[in-house]
């Protein structure tokens, strides 16, 4: 029988992987998906990533054309180059969805998020709290004598920050949005 | 003007409007304002099928022989539960299919009511898209969309949840031309930067080969006849998927047959040995490609396909192509003969030789034995036996199909009904009747395995109740024989629960329903036997018993490339490493 000449094992990789020989690299990429307004189009975006594997960092969603019943969607994954490309692609397949763009690659974009912050304490750390919260220029939006609740917005990154901080002064709840996003002008 | 009608007479109305001729169905309490509706008209004929997985694969068979999509009609709950195999088939196979489900009334949805399921919700993931429609309203426009989104752009199954109350309610009918279709509009021209990049390609290759698929067709017999045309001209070498089969004759010059897991030596080893690969509609699927990362490793690829997310999912592409096949190669086409008909002659002459060379080995060749049918031998005598007839096959899904794939030659495309990606055991029966209900006069035969076969027995009522003369050929091996021969390979020969116990005797069965039964086990009797099943006008169940412990091959054990085949028993022994096992 004529062999073929090919070199015998020409990869390292074992038989398990069945993964294409893509790059291996994660990224991490916001998308801007606009929907049309109709009934399961949430369920249909968030089942084809949990159908496909896919992961969803942060998902946001509203109606942002009463009339034209249009909503966006705001994603973030995170995933090698390619499985991004796969999520770009089976996203714009889908009937009900006009727009797809990949705002990490499309030039700059503004990302924020707002997240509201229970912290409960007394004395030095309920000071200390609230002086940080200055920094960050967090609001504070309800207090009690032992407790403020802070609104804060900015990129998920300064969101995290600020939690991080309020953990040891007395932070008992957090609710975040998500992101929303949006390209700059030019 | 369009006139007020009740949401059933709409539901007629809009199917006659889209030309539709048959519906395959099953009534029940949530659709009976629309069976009353099909009562009290003649232009489209319904077929009473015994089951609703039936009722999709015939629909399957319909669209697959004839590029028109199929029609499916069921009730609510169990009926578009059990619908659900069947529209998970379509959807992997790109088959374009309209299912219309009842629902219970909109002021019950949500309160468990009786036969209520969440049908949207249950088929939402195996549907390209799908509605439920709340106001009678909308219903026309809707359905006509759903026409629209199921054979635009890469086909497949659509569904329509319609509630009772919707059906009974009346408002105004909107005619197809009104119809919301803009929203989805896929791209169906190729990137002509590409196509030169690819003709150039063609040009200079020393190594080219064709790799076909369901994709071709998909789009239609222009796109077809302009591959053989492209292929005889170029005189590249072309191989197909199960899918593509047909697409390009299994006579022609260039024919290397079937590739992948099952495929033919010389098909696999120019897959892994091209130096251009032109995929046209086919997705590089795992049974294609075996061990990814070893798979056609000198290669230059070309991927024509319509589908953008094909591009790129499983191996990255030099060229991808995103379009409706028939356009793309009627400009390919176009654009190489502007160009001087060039190919790299003396590299296609070396290629050609190599090619031959391989095709020695004879991976198809077996010797029929005296004494018990060979699967591999029935096969080839129903091929000899039925050449040259206008004749569609249907399969079930293990060995006997990969054997009917391998052994039967197809000369032209939709003449192929099989389970490709989905694998669905129990499909061959009822598609063959869709495919004999669209094509009354033709021979359709449906080769089997007794294990699928019995999957959807149940149909023989309705292809008797039709008088539709399917021919069931059934390979009997009294065994899952693919189950079995993974058995064999990788576990040991430990063949847990795969034999077919307790069987009927075909031929009382077939009597039972009013059919004709002939059994046959002797290699002399086989051609007289096949003879029989063909002469006789009527539905017939062929029994054929074969050999027991044979083995299909050529394969690529799993978790192997393409260039580690085994060709036969000898070459078994340990193939299947630790790592391929746990591929299915």
């Amino acid at each position: 029988m004529p062999a073929l000449n090919i070199k015998k094992g020409s990869t390292k990789h074992s038989a398990y992987n069945l993964r294409p020989s893509f790059s291996e690299h994660l990224e991490t990429h916001t998308l801007a998906v606009l929907v049309d307004n109709e009934a399961g189009v949430l369920a249909r975006v968030i089942g084809l990533f949990s159908g496909r594997g896919y992961n969803i960092e942060s998902l946001t969603v509203a109606e942002i054309d009463h009339e034209g019943h249009t909503s966006r969607i705001t994603i973030v994954t995170t995933g090698t180059p390619q499985v991004i490309e796969q999520i770009k692609a089976q996203l714009g397949r889908m009937v009900p969805v006009h727009e797809v763009h990949d705002l990490t690659v499309e030039g700059r974009s503004v990302e924020r998020e707002l997240a509201l912050l229970r912290v409960e304490g007394t004395g030095d750390k309920r000071v200390e709290a609230l002086r940080l919260a200055d920094i960050f220029r967090a609001q504070a939006v309800d207090s009690t004598l032992d407790s403020f609740v802070f609104q804060i917005t900015g990129t998920p990154e300064k969101v995290d920050a600020f939690a991080d901080l309020m953990r040891p002064l007395g932070l008992v709840e957090i609710a975040r949005t998500g992101v929303a996003a949006l390209s700059r002008g030019s | 003007m369009t006139k007020a009608m009740t949401g059933a007479k709409m539901v007629v109305q809009a199917l006659k409007d889209q030309g539709v001729e048959v519906v395959f169905g099953y009534p029940g309490g949530a659709v009976l304002p629309i069976y009353d509706e099909i009562f009290q008209q003649s232009d489209i004929r319904h077929v009473l099928v015994r089951h609703e997985q039936g009722a999709v694969h015939a629909a399957e068979g319909y669209a697959r022989s004839t590029g028109k999509p199929g029609v499916v009609l069921v009730t609510s709950g169990p009926g578009a539960t059990n619908a659900v195999t069947g529209i998970t088939d379509a959807l992997m196979d790109s088959i374009p299919m309209v299912v219309l489900t009842g629902q219970v009334p909109t002021f019950m949805i949500g309160s468990d009511g009786f036969q209520e399921a969440d049908t949207v919700g249950i088929t939402r993931p195996c549907t390209k898209h799908n509605w439920l429609v709340k106001d009678t309203g909308s219903l026309s426009a809707t359905i006509h969309e759903a026409f629209h989104v199921a054979t635009a752009g890469r086909p497949g199954p659509v569904l329509v949840d319609i509630p009772k109350d919707v059906q009974f309610a009346s408002a105004k009918y909107q005619p197809q031309a009104e119809a919301k279709t803009a929203r989805y509009q896929p791209k169906v021209q190729g990137d002509t930067e590409m196509i030169t990049r690819l003709v150039e390609a063609i040009e200079t290759a020393e190594r080219p080969v064709f790799y076909t698929g369901g994709g071709v067709i998909n789009s239609g017999p222009v796109a077809s006849q302009l591959l053989r045309e492209l292929v005889d001209a170029t005189g590249i070498p072309i191989t197909s998927t199960l899918m593509g089969l047909g697409a390009y004759p299994a006579s022609g010059r260039n024919w290397l047959g079937m590739l992948g897991m099952h495929g033919l030596y010389e098909a696999n080893l120019a897959m892994h040995g091209c130096d251009l690969m032109i995929n046209v509609g086919a997705r590089f699927d795992d049974r294609i490609t075996g061990r990814i990362d070893a798979f056609s490793p000198r290669s230059a690829k070309a991927h024509i396909d319509i589908d953008p997310s094909s591009i790129n999912k499983v191996v990255h592409t030099d060229m991808p192509i995103i379009g409706d096949v028939g356009n793309v190669l009627g400009e390919m086409l176009e654009l190489w003969k502007a160009r001087g008909r060039k190919v790299n002659r003396e590299g296609l002459q070396r290629w050609w030789a190599e090619i031959e060379d391989w095709k020695k080995t004879e991976c198809l060749s077996f010797k029929p034995s005296e004494k018990v049918i060979r699967p591999q031998h029935a096969m080839a005598r129903l091929e000899a036996l039925t050449k040259g007839r206008d004749r569609y096959i249907c399969t079930e899904v293990g060995q006997h199909q990969m054997w009917a794939a391998q052994y039967l030659g197809f000369e032209d495309p939709n003449r192929w009904m099989t389970s490709g990606g989905l694998g669905t055991m129990g499909y061959g029966f009822p598609a063959s009747i869709g495919v004999q209900v669209a094509h009354p006069d033709a021979l359709v035969i449906n080769v089997a395995g007794e294990a699928s076969w019995l999957m959807n027995m149940q149909e023989m009522g309705t292809a008797i109740q039709y008088r539709l003369p399917v021919k069931q050929f059934i390979l009997n091996n009294e065994r899952l024989g693919m189950v079995r021969q993974w058995q064999e390979l990788l576990h040991g020969e430990r063949y847990s629960h795969s034999w077919s116990e307790a069987l009927p005797d075909f031929v009382k069965l077939a009597e039972a329903f009013g059919a004709k039964g002939i059994k046959v086990d002797d290699p002399a009797d086989l051609d007289d036997a096949i003879a029989e099943m063909i002469a006789h006008d009527g539905p017939v169940i062929l029994d054929c018993l074969v050999e027991k412990h044979e083995n299909c091959f050529p394969m690529i054990p799993s978790g192997e490339p393409h260039n580690k085949m085994l060709l036969g028993e000898a070459s078994t022994q340990d193939a299947i490493k630790e790592g391929g096992a746990v591929l299915v």
